[in-house]
């Protein structure tokens, strides 16, 4: 038996109905959307039930849309079923005022470090997570780097030694 | 009669420094005596992060052969070395570490920024990357390159060479160097 997209798109509207949205496939893996208070509630129905046994969480990570007004923030769960081959991607909006959205530490292990790592990148606030501080960035960063808010050359920097580049100018030390 | 076979027949020798030499006796100044020694048996501590870091490796290696300038001996504690050579990208979460390496190292002690990187940041002007390793410790010689052939880590080393050839045993202990030293917050 094999495990089709259309089976788990037909299994995923049964249990929870409209709350699943934006179903579509790219290149042959199924994307779809869920409102960010249900997102441990599906990952729990894909990871118990006996035929999709989505039981593995490959990456965890997520997108800055700054034009999306209230859900800047999009938290993207990629899936996998070892025993079947199959992926999947797991998307939740949440806005950018109140980036909060429940940690998957829980159901799988590999997610607290993930988590950090998109806390860090992202700002978003995994709720209940054990351990939520950076983990790539220094501990005194106080913006979160990945976001689409910066300009691309920022002139207000003072770390950057103009001198070096012909440009002129000197930073003190 | 002569050996039929001879092997290192062109050994070069350093010049012997200025001073007044006589019957039996050669007499010049510590200066001059200890800044030769020094020049001539540099402990290298190589801090490679990156590409730079491979051409170190062939500097080290046969064809190029760091090792005619007296650096043979390499040294993975910063306790016994005099050069600390930063070859490589340092990002800021990097600086606290390579300014604990420095601060081990016994004086005196001279720090070469090998590589665009490690002089400015080079191409990652970004919010993760230290834009030279001089904004955390003082550097004595830039190697210019992305990343610098052997040959050009090679040049940058012999200006260190020159400049502990030429250092006065009194500059650790002078105002300036102490006042440098103060500027990068260290004692």
């Amino acid at each position: 038996m094999s495990l089709t997209n259309d089976y788990i798109k037909q299994r995923l509207t049964d249990k929870f109905g409209e709350a699943v949205s934006q179903v579509e496939e790219t290149f042959g893996m199924l994307n779809f959307t869920v409102p960010k208070d249900l997102n441990l509630k599906v990952m729990q129905f894909l990871y118990d039930d006996e035929e999709l046994q989505f039981r593995f969480l490959t990456d965890l990570t997520a997108v800055h849309y700054p034009d999306r007004k209230g859900e800047e923030l999009a938290v993207v769960y990629h899936l996998y079923n070892f025993a079947q081959r199959v992926r999947l991607r797991m998307k939740v909006y949440t806005s950018v005022e109140d980036p909060r959205v429940f940690t998957a530490t829980r159901l799988f292990e590999a997610a607290n470090w993930m988590e950090r790592e998109t806390y860090d990148f992202f700002g978003v606030n995994f709720v209940g997570h054990p351990n939520l501080k950076r983990i790539l960035n220094v501990d005194e960063m106080d913006y979160f780097p990945m976001r689409k808010e910066f300009p691309l050359e920022d002139q207000t920097r003072i770390d950057k030694d103009d001198e070096m580049f012909g440009r002129g100018g000197h930073i003190g030390i | 009669m002569a050996r039929p076979v001879q092997y290192n027949t062109k050994v070069k020798t350093v010049e012997i420094p200025e001073g007044y030499s006589g019957e039996g006796f050669f007499a010049t100044s510590f200066d001059k005596a200890i800044g030769l020694a020094r020049k001539n048996s540099i402990w290298p501590l190589p801090f490679a992060t990156s590409c730079c870091g491979i051409e170190f490796m062939a500097t080290m290696a046969s064809t190029y052969d760091l090792a005619r300038f007296g650096a043979e001996r390499m040294a993975f504690t910063p306790r016994q070395c005099d050069l600390l050579m930063v070859m490589g990208t340092i990002s800021k979460k990097m600086g606290p570490v390579l300014r604990q390496v420095y601060l081990q190292m016994a004086e005196p002690r001279w720090v070469m920024a090998v590589g665009a990187c490690a002089s400015s940041g080079g191409v990652f002007d970004t919010y993760s990357v230290l834009q030279g390793i001089d904004q955390v410790i003082p550097v004595d010689v830039y190697v210019p390159g992305c990343p610098p052939r052997p040959e050009a880590i090679i040049d940058g080393f012999m200006r260190i060479q020159d400049l502990i050839g030429q250092e006065s045993l009194r500059r650790r202990h002078s105002d300036k160097y102490k006042e440098l030293l103060n500027s990068y917050g260290i004692q």
